[in-house]
C-alpha cells in the first residue's frame, strides 16, 4: 500500500481562555478514509480543539493544514471551503425555519434576487437517499426528534461537500440503538472516502468505530495510537490519569415512603403533554435512577418536584401528605434538596458572590436576615464553613461564582442543598460536564445522604453512572415512566429498548420482576 | 474582531473608565463647538464657570441635580432588576400632579408633616403609574419598554388637560399653570438668595437609603438576583413577580419624588415645563453611575453641571445649548462602552 | 357629521393613507432590525434625524428625491453606530437604543439651531406634490384615496412588497431571519453574524429615517421640534402587533392611521365635552391596547435582545 494520505494536520495548537490553557501544543493528523477518535474527560479540551479547526476560535499558537493547505483566517467559511464539516454537540439549527432553509443558508451568494429551492431540494433528497438519512426537507426543525435533528446536521455538512467530518459527542443524545444506526451511516461515509473525527468520552463506542485514538487530558495530548494497539484499560488510564477508586454502592433496605407521585399529567404551554400518567415511589435509603434520552419529560418531572410547575392532574405526596401548593420555597421547606439540571441557568447567579449563592435558598431564615437586614457576618461564616466542608477549591466567600470551574460550582450547589439535611434529594444530571474526580465526589455525597436516611431521585443521561449509583432504574419515554427495575436485574440492552419506546403504551407492568 | 473576558480589572480601570469616557466625549463634542465657530478652550471655560464658577452657579447646578438624582435612582433601581422603566418622565409628572392635587389647599398639615406627606402621595402616584405596565409585563408578557414610553405621552397630555382646564390658576394671567403649593408644603430654602431647596437633602438621603437597601437588605438581594439571573432566582425560591412589582413601586416612586421636588421646591407651582426631560436624562445618570446609587449623586451633579454650563456657554459663545443634550447622550453610550471594556478586551484577528 | 358617512368620505381615506406612510416606513425598519435579533429603540431619534436632514437638504437647495437619500444615509449612519454598541460590543439593546435616540435627537436639534440661528418661526420649503397615478386615480373613492398621494407613499407601499420578498425569497433574507432565530446556525454556515446584523440594522434605520423625512418633505413643509412625538415608539408596538410580518405591519399601520383619522374627525365634529387632549391620547392608548392583545402569543424572534459573541465559551 502507498503512503497514507494525510487530510488534516494539527500542528502545536495552543488555545488559552484567560488563565486556563484549554489546548496545550497539540499535534496529530488524520488519514483519509479513517476514523480518528478524540477521547478525554469532560473539560479535557476536545471541543475547544475542534472549534479551533472549524474556525470558531482563533488559536493562540500553532497552525492547521487541510490537504496541505494552511488555514489562515480562522472562520468557519474557510474551513467549510476546504471541506470540513462539523456536527456540534449542541445543535446549531434555527428551530422556526425549515430543514431545507437551515441547510441551504450560505450555499449560494447572499445578494441575488432568487433562491433556487427546487434544485437544492433535489440535491438534498439525493444525498439523504445515498446515506440513508431520511428527513422531510419542509419540516420545521422544532418538530423534529433529536435523532432527526442530528441527521439534519450531518446533511448540512454533506451538502457543503464535506470531506472531513467532525462529530462532537454525537451519541450523547441518542439511544444505544440510534447510536448503532449512526455508526452504520458513518461506515458508509468512510467507504465513500470521507474522514471522520469522532469525539467521545465513552470507551465502548470508540472501540467499535475508531481506527486511531487520540487522548487528551487537561488540555494536553497524553496518548495517540492505532486502536489495534490499545485496550480499554490502557485508554481509560490515559484519560483519567490516576485511577480514582469509585465509591461502592451499598445495598440497604428501603425505609418508609418519602415521595409518591400518582398518575401525574402535565401539559406544556402549547398543550402538548409533558408528563403522561406518571407514578413513582421513593423511599428512605434508596436511590432511584431515571434514564432516558433527554427531552422525554425529565425536565417536567424535575420541575414538578422542584416546585417550578404544578401537576394538571394526579398528585404528589410527601410522607403521606398530599402537596397542594407548588412553589420552590414550599418544596425546600418540605425538605426537598434540589440539584438543578443546568448549573449556569438555574443553579447559580453567576455574578453573585459564592456566599450569596450559598444562601440563595435560605436567606429568609432568621440566622441570615433579621427584619429584612442581611446578617453579613453570619452569611460569611456560613460560606467559610461550607467551602471548607465541601472542599471548594480556589474559592473565597466574596468572589463571584462565575470564576469557578464546573466541578467547584457543582460543589457549591451541593453544599447549599445538603446543608439543609434534605430527606429527599432531586439530582438532575448532577455530574454532567464534570471530570471523574468531581463526579466521584458528587456520588460520595449522595451515598452518604442515602446512608443517613435520605431518598435520592437521580435523573441522568449517562447509563454507566445510573448503573453504578442507583438501586432501581426507571426509564422515561415521551412523558411516560417505566416501572422501576432493580439494578441487579437490568441489562444495558433492556434499558436501550425502553429508551427507544419499546414496552411503553402496551402493558408496561413488569411486575414479575419484583415477584 | 473578538471580545475576551479580562481576568482581573484593576481598581484604576474601574474608577477611571467613566472619567476617560467622559473626557473622550468632551473632546468629540469639542469638534461640534469648533464647527459652530466658537473658540474651544474659552467655550469649555465658560461651560465650567456656568456650572461651578460661582456660589450662584453651584446652587443652580445643585437645584438641577436634585430631580436628576431621583430619576437617576429610579432608573438605577429598575435596571438592576432588568425592569426597563423608560417612563421616568411620566412618573415625574404623576408625582407633580399628586403634589399639586393635595398640596394646593386640599390638605393642610404643619410643615414637618406636610412635606413628607407630599412626597408620600407623589411617590404613591408614580409607583402606581409604573405598576400598570409592570403588571402587564408579569401577567400578560407585555413588553414594558414600549408601554412605559407611551405612558409618558399620556401623562403629559393629562397634565396638559388639567393645566389648561380644571386646574388652571385663575391668578396666573392666562398661563397654563397650577395654583401655588401652600406655604406648609414648600421645601425650605437652604441658602439665601439662591433657589437651592431642601429637595437636595431629600435626594441625597434617598440615594444613601437606596444604596443601603440594595446592598444590605434581603430586598436588595432579591432585586439583584432577579435582574442577574431570573431563572436561578426563581429556582432558589425568590418570588419573581413580587420582587419586580416591589421594584416598580420603588422606581416609580423615586421618579415621582423628582416631580414633587420641582413643584414644591424649584417652581412652587405646576407648569408643563417643570421637566426638560429629567425622566430620560435620568437613564443617562444611572448608566454613568454604573447603576450604583451613590454614583448617581456624582453623575447627577456632572450632568446638571453640563446643562447649566451649556446654558451660560450658549449665551456667551453663540453655541446652541443643545450641546448639553449631545454631551449627555454621548456620555451615556461611551460610559457603557468603557465599563464593558473594563471587563472585556477587544482582540482583532 | 354622521359617524358612518365618514367611511364613505374620500378625504378620510386619503388622510388614513397619508398618516400611515411614516408608520409603514418606521414599522418596516424596526421589523427588519428585530428580525435580525436587534431591538432598535433608536427609532424615535432616527426618525427625528431623517425629518431634520431631509428638510435641511431641501431648504439648502437640494431636490426632494435626493433629500430622501440623504435621510436614508443619515439613518444608516446612526444604525451603524447602534450596531457598534449593540451588535459588535453586545451591550444592552434597551439602553443603547435609548442612547441613540437621545444622541440623534440632540444632534439634529443642535445642527438645526446652529444652521438657522436667527429663526423664530420655522421656515418653509416646497414639499412633494401629490402625484395622481394615471387611470388608477380615476377609480371612484379608492382611486382618489390611494392613487393621488405623495410619491413617497407609493414607495412605502412598494417597500412592503420588497421587504417581504427579500425576507422570504432571497438568500440574504434567509440569513437575516436565521440570525434573529439562532446566530450560531448562521455562524456555522460560514456567514459573519455581525455583518448580517449590522446590515439589517443599517437598512432598517434607513427606513426609519425616510419615515421621518416623509413628515417634513411631504406632509408638512417645515421642521418642528418634537414633531415625531412618539411615532417611533408606536412603530415598535406595531411590530409586535404585526407578529414581525411585513404584510401585517402594513395592515397595522393602516388600522392605526384609520383610528387616528377617526379620532381627528370625531374631535372636530363633536362639541367640546370631551377635551381634545383625550383625543390626542388615543394613538398611545391604542398602541398599548394592541400590545396587550398581541403580546400573549407573540412569537418573538428567538434571538431578539440576545447578543452574539464570537469565539467565546
Amino acid at each position: 500500500m502507498a503512503e497514507p494520505e494525510i487530510v488534516l494536520r494539527i500542528n502545536k495548537i495552543t488555545k488559552k481562555f484567560g488563565n486556563l490553557v484549554a489546548n496545550d501544543a497539540i499535534s496529530f493528523s488524520l488519514e483519509k478514509g479513517k476514523v480518528l477518535s478524540l477521547l478525554g474527560e469532560n473539560g479535557a479540551g476536545k471541543t475547544t480543539l475542534m472549534n479551533v479547526i472549524f474556525g470558531h476560535y482563533t488559536a493562540d499558537e500553532g497552525f492547521i493544514e487541510i490537504n496541505g493547505q494552511r488555514l489562515k483566517a480562522s472562520n468557519p467559511a474557510e474551513a467549510i471551503a476546504l471541506g470540513v464539516g462539523m456536527v456540534h454537540q449542541h445543535f446549531t439549527l434555527a428551530d422556526n425555519l425549515t430543514v431545507l432553509e437551515n441547510i441551504i443558508l450560505g450555499t449560494e451568494a447572499l445578494w441575488q434576487w432568487r433562491q433556487d429551492k427546487r434544485t437544492a431540494r433535489d440535491r438534498l433528497e439525493h444525498l439523504a437517499k445515498e446515506y440513508g438519512l431520511h428527513v422531510n426537507p419542509d419540516s420545521r426543525v422544532k418538530s423534529l426528534t433529536v435523532g432527526e435533528k442530528q441527521r439534519v446536521e450531518i446533511l448540512k455538512a454533506l451538502y457543503r461537500g464535506a470531506k472531513i467530518l467532525i462529530l462532537d459527542e454525537p451519541t450523547a443524545v441518542l439511544t444505544p440503538q440510534e447510536a448503532d444506526q449512526l455508526f452504520a451511516t458513518l461506515r458508509d461515509m468512510i467507504a465513500q472516502g470521507l474522514s471522520v473525527i469522532f469525539i467521545s468520552h465513552k470507551l465502548g463506542e470508540v472501540m467499535s468505530i475508531a481506527d486511531d485514538v487520540v487522548v487528551l487530558r487537561h488540555g494536553k495530548l497524553v496518548a495517540s495510537f492505532p486502536i489495534a494497539e490499545a485496550s480499554r484499560e490502557i485508554i481509560a488510564e490515559k484519560m483519567v490519569g490516576e485511577v480514582v477508586p469509585a465509591p461502592k454502592r451499598e445495598i440497604m433496605a428501603a425505609g418508609d415512603l418519602l415521595l409518591k407521585l400518582e398518575n401525574v399529567q402535565i401539559k406544556g404551554t402549547t398543550g402538548q403533554p409533558l408528563l403522561k400518567d406518571v407514578s413513582l415511589n421513593l423511599s428512605r435509603h434508596q436511590i432511584l435512577g431515571v434514564a432516558g434520552v433527554s427531552g422525554n419529560g425529565q425536565k417536567a418531572l424535575s420541575d414538578l418536584i422542584s416546585g417550578m410547575i404544578k401537576p394538571d392532574e394526579g398528585s404528589l405526596s410527601l410522607k403521606g401528605t398530599r402537596v397542594d401548593h407548588f412553589d420552590p420555597r414550599d418544596m425546600i421547606a418540605h425538605g426537598i434538596g434540589r440539584v438543578p439540571e443546568d448549573r449556569h441557568t438555574e443553579g447559580v447567579v453567576g455574578d453573585f458572590s459564592i456566599k450569596e449563592n450559598l444562601v440563595l435558598e435560605s436567606y429568609e431564615e432568621a440566622r441570615f436576615s433579621r427584619w429584612g437586614w442581611l446578617q453579613n457576618n453570619t452569611i460569611t461564616d456560613h460560606a467559610k464553613r461550607l467551602i471548607a466542608a465541601f472542599d471548594i477549591r480556589g474559592a473565597d466567600p466574596e468572589t463571584a461564582i462565575r470564576g469557578l470551574s464546573g466541578g467547584n460550582m457543582q460543589k457549591v450547589i451541593l453544599a447549599r442543598v445538603l446543608d439543609n439535611n434534605p430527606e429527599i434529594i432531586l439530582a438532575n444530571q448532577p455530574t454532567r460536564g464534570l471530570d471523574v474526580g468531581a463526579a466521584t465526589f458528587v456520588h460520595e455525597k449522595l451515598f452518604s445522604a442515602k446512608a443517613a436516611g435520605a431518598g435520592v431521585l437521580m435523573i441522568s443521561e449517562d447509563l454507566e453512572e445510573l448503573l453504578a449509583v442507583s438501586d432501581r432504574i426507571s426509564v422515561m419515554y415521551h412523558g411516560q415512566i417505566s416501572e422501576p427495575i432493580p439494578v441487579e436485574d437490568v441489562t444495558l440492552q433492556q434499558l436501550g429498548l425502553l429508551m427507544s419506546g419499546e414496552g411503553f403504551h402496551s402493558s408496561s407492568r413488569e411486575s414479575h420482576h419484583a415477584a | 474582531m473578538q471580545l475576551e473576558p479580562r481576568l482581573h480589572t484593576p481598581l484604576w480601570m474601574t474608577l477611571g473608565a467613566p472619567i476617560i469616557a467622559v473626557l473622550f466625549v468632551l473632546v468629540l463634542c469639542g469638534g461640534l463647538i469648533s464647527w459652530a465657530g466658537a473658540p474651544l478652550f474659552e467655550s469649555y471655560i465658560a461651560l465650567f464657570k456656568g456650572a461651578f464658577g460661582s456660589k450662584f452657579a453651584i446652587a443652580e447646578t445643585l437645584v438641577r441635580a436634585t430631580p436628576l438624582m431621583l430619576t437617576g435612582l429610579a432608573a438605577a433601581v429598575a435596571f438592576r432588576a432588568k425592569l426597563w422603566n423608560i417612563g421616568g418622565e411620566g412618573q415625574l409628572y404623576m408625582g407633580a400632579l399628586a403634589a399639586t392635587y393635595f398640596g394646593t389647599g386640599l390638605v393642610t398639615l404643619p410643615a414637618p408633616l406636610m412635606i413628607p406627606f407630599l412626597f408620600f402621595v407623589g411617590a404613591l402616584a408614580g409607583g402606581f403609574l409604573l405598576l400598570v405596565p409592570t403588571l402587564l409585563k408579569t401577567r400578560l408578557n407585555v413588553d414594558e419598554v414600549v408601554t412605559t414610553l407611551l405612558l409618558n405621552f399620556i401623562v403629559l397630555l393629562l397634565a396638559n388637560y388639567l393645566l389648561f382646564g380644571p386646574w388652571k390658576d385663575p391668578m396666573a394671567m392666562g398661563w397654563p399653570q397650577g395654583a401655588p403649593i401652600i406655604d406648609e408644603g414648600i421645601l425650605p430654602n437652604l441658602v439665601a438668595k439662591t433657589r437651592l431647596h431642601g429637595g437636595l437633602i431629600f435626594a441625597v438621603i434617598a440615594s444613601v437609603c437606596v444604596w443601603i437597601v440594595m446592598t444590605k437588605t434581603k430586598w436588595g438581594l432579591e432585586i439583584r438576583a432577579v435582574g442577574l439571573n431570573p431563572e436561578a432566582a426563581r429556582f432558589g425560591g425568590i418570588p419573581i413577580n413580587k420582587t419586580i412589582l416591589r421594584t416598580a413601586l420603588i422606581s416609580g416612586g423615586l421618579a415621582a419624588c423628582a416631580g414633587v421636588t420641582e413643584v414644591a421646591g424649584t417652581k412652587e407651582y405646576l407648569t408643563l415645563d417643570i421637566s426638560p426631560g429629567f425622566g430620560y436624562t435620568g437613564i443617562a445618570v444611572a448608566m454613568l453611575a454604573g447603576l450604583n446609587p451613590l454614583g448617581v449623586i456624582v453623575a447627577a451633579l456632572f450632568i446638571a453641571g453640563i446643562y447649566n454650563g451649556a446654558d451660560s456657554m450658549s449665551r456667551a459663545m453663540d453655541v446652541s445649548n443643545y450641546i448639553a443634550d449631545v454631551i449627555t447622550a454621548a456620555s451615556l453610550l461611551m460610559v457603557m462602552l468603557a465599563v464593558m471594556l473594563t471587563r472585556m478586551r477587544i482582540r482583532f484577528s | 357629521m354622521d359617524f358612518f358617512d365618514m367611511f364613505l368620505n374620500i378625504g378620510f381615506w386619503a388622510a388614513t393613507v397619508r398618516m400611515a406612510t411614516p408608520l409603514i416606513f418606521g414599522t418596516l425598519g424596526e421589523l427588519i432590525c428585530e428580525r435580525a435579533g436587534v431591538l432598535n429603540l433608536g427609532i424615535e431619534g432616527i426618525m427625528t434625524t431623517g425629518a431634520m436632514v431631509a428638510w435641511m437638504w431641501v431648504y439648502q437647495g437640494g431636490d426632494l428625491w435626493s433629500a430622501v437619500f440623504v435621510a436614508a444615509f443619515f439613518g444608516m449612519m446612526f444604525g451603524y453606530l447602534h450596531s457598534i454598541f449593540s451588535v459588535y460590543m453586545g451591550l444592552s439593546q434597551h439602553v443603547t437604543g435609548i442612547g441613540i435616540t437621545l444622541l440623534s435627537t440632540s444632534l439634529s436639534y443642535y445642527f438645526f439651531r446652529m444652521l438657522l440661528p436667527d429663526v423664530t418661526t420655522p421656515p418653509k420649503i416646497i414639499p412633494f406634490d401629490e402625484y395622481a397615478i394615471p387611470f388608477l386615480s380615476e377609480i371612484p373613492v379608492i382611486g382618489e384615496a390611494f392613487f393621488a398621494q405623495s410619491p413617497l407613499t407609493y414607495v412605502a407601499f412598494l417597500m412592503v412588497g420588497v421587504v417581504s420578498y427579500v425576507l422570504y425569497r432571497t438568500p440574504v433574507g434567509l440569513a437575516v431571519r436565521m440570525v434573529g432565530e439562532n446566530p450560531m446556525a448562521v455562524e456555522v454556515q460560514g456567514i459573519d453574524v455581525y455583518r448580517v446584523r449590522t446590515g439589517a440594522v443599517m437598512v432598517g434605520s434607513a427606513f426609519m429615517a425616510v419615515g421621518g423625512a416623509f413628515l417634513t418633505i411631504s406632509v408638512f413643509d417645515a421642521f418642528y421640534f418634537d414633531m415625531i412625538n412618539g411615532r417611533g415608539w408606536i412603530c415598535v408596538a406595531l411590530v409586535i402587533f404585526a407578529s414581525w410580518r411585513p404584510g401585517k405591519a402594513l395592515l397595522g399601520a393602516m388600522l392605526f392611521a384609520a383610528f387616528d383619522a377617526i379620532q381627528i374627525r370625531v374631535q372636530q365634529a363633536s362639541s367640546s365635552f370631551i377635551p381634545y387632549q383625550f383625543y390626542l391620547m388615543m394613538p398611545y392608548v391604542f398602541s398599548i391596547l394592541a400590545l396587550i392583545i398581541m403580546s400573549r402569543k407573540a412569537a418573538y424572534p428567538k434571538a431578539l435582545l440576545v447578543p452574539f459573541r464570537r469565539g467565546q465559551r
